[in-house]
């Protein structure tokens, strides 16, 4: 059991310090990639406290919380890298 | 046979935390936006990888552990998609590299939106 | 035609691994949703060998092992630059041509080195990839060209129009 809260603790700490890099910035690009690597680490804690308390069925929200986090971090990319969420076909650099 | 499992098991665990917050002290710690990508592609692969090997070990031949073997899987294949867009929304606003060598024939990829660096 | 069988042997393997339910309820659900997938899918026309790189399955055997383990071998890298701080890293931009025909191929390289730590294709550009690469280590190891051979191998070109829809 004591190895899943050392992990729990490890991706605790991990998150706190990539939320420190989302607050800190400098630039919007930081926040993104400190918010994607802090899903990827929700994941992980998701796991381990599905089997830290023995139900593994947490498995499931730990997947669709993957797919959510990946879908995110593109459209909010998207989003500041070209100011609108849908480019048009004209414009020639709309494909991120 | 469960103790060697139990042992493997705590010891990709541990690594994989370490890793982790590794990776995470390098989120802190290097210089600019390119720089840190390095640190959370440690986290996206070592980071999930080892830990969810441990829980593998846990698991046991089970559902759970195709599952745990289905987000790996997705998550390696997922995180180089999202990194490189990020990266590459991040040189087309022109965030430059810290030791700008590629000014002379980068111009195509950093060009005429300089301004967008300083964006927060 | 091939193509489709994939498709729908990966959804029947997902859903049986999602559900782990056996009831005859369940698994009719599980079928009508894996045929309206299949169909939009067709509708969509993205079955193709581009969604499932099926060609490349029995080499990607070996070719995945041996990217796992530069992946260990790149973070441990890494892991020691962030250690041992700014003196230990040496960011650049670099070009590397890639060798692959196919636009599979060519996305398997750039993903291979984004996902290795130490190296992340920021711009592709035809058969060019701009890298960035963190420590002196990394861009000597990408600039050997020897995943990019791996790659061109794994690839196993095909002309474009010799491969059907489905």
């Amino acid at each position: 059991m004591s190895m899943f809260v050392a992990a729990a603790a490890a991706v605790l700490v991990s998150m706190l310090l990539a939320l420190i890099r989302a607050v800190k910035g400098p630039t919007v690009y930081d926040r993104i990639l400190a918010l994607n690597t802090f899903g990827t680490l929700t994941v992980i804690l998701i796991a381990v406290h599905g089997f830290l308390v023995g139900r593994p069925e947490f498995l499931d929200l730990a997947l669709v919380y993957a797919l959510i986090n990946f879908i995110g971090t593109i459209a909010v990319t998207k989003y500041v890298g070209l100011k609108e969420l849908d480019p048009g076909v004209d414009r020639h650099r709309g494909d991120i | 046979m469960e103790m060697i499992l139990y042992v493997m098991s705590w010891m990709a665990i541990i690594t994989g935390s370490v890793f982790c917050v590794i990776g995470a002290i390098g989120l802190i710690r290097l210089p600019d936006v390119y720089c840190r990508m390095h640190a959370a592609g440690i986290i996206d692969t070592v980071g999930v990888g080892l830990i969810f090997l441990g829980l593998a070990f846990q698991a046991g031949w089970t559902l759970v552990l195709a599952k745990l073997a289905m987000i790996l899987v997705f998550i390696l294949f997922t995180s180089p998609t999202s990194c490189h867009a990020l990266c590459r929304a991040a040189a087309y606003s022109g965030v430059h590299p810290m030791h700008g060598e590629q000014a002379p024939d980068g111009a195509d990829v950093v060009d005429d939106e300089e301004d967008a660096s300083s964006k927060t | 035609m091939i193509h489709t069988l994939a498709l729908t042997a990966g959804l029947v393997l997902l859903w049986l691994l999602l559900s782990g339910y056996f009831l005859a309820l369940i698994l009719a659900l599980g079928i009508a949703s894996i045929v309206l997938v299949v169909w939009i899918a067709h509708r969509m026309d993205v079955v193709d060998h581009e969604s499932h790189p099926i060609h490349m399955a029995a080499k990607g055997l070996i070719y995945f092992p041996w990217l796992m383990w530069e992946i260990v071998k790149a973070n441990i890298d890494v892991a020691l630059a962030i250690i041992k701080g700014k003196n230990a890293i040496a960011p650049k931009t670099m070009r590397v041509t890639a060798s692959q025909r196919s636009d599979v191929g060519r996305v398997t390289y750039a993903n291979s080195i984004t996902l290795t730590p130490g190296t992340v294709t920021v711009y592709v550009d035809g058969d060019m990839f701009l890298v960035h690469a963190l420590t002196k280590g990394s861009a000597d190891g990408l600039g050997s060209g020897d995943m990019d051979k791996r790659v061109t191998a794994l690839e196993g070109y095909v002309e474009h129009g010799t491969e059907g829809v489905g």
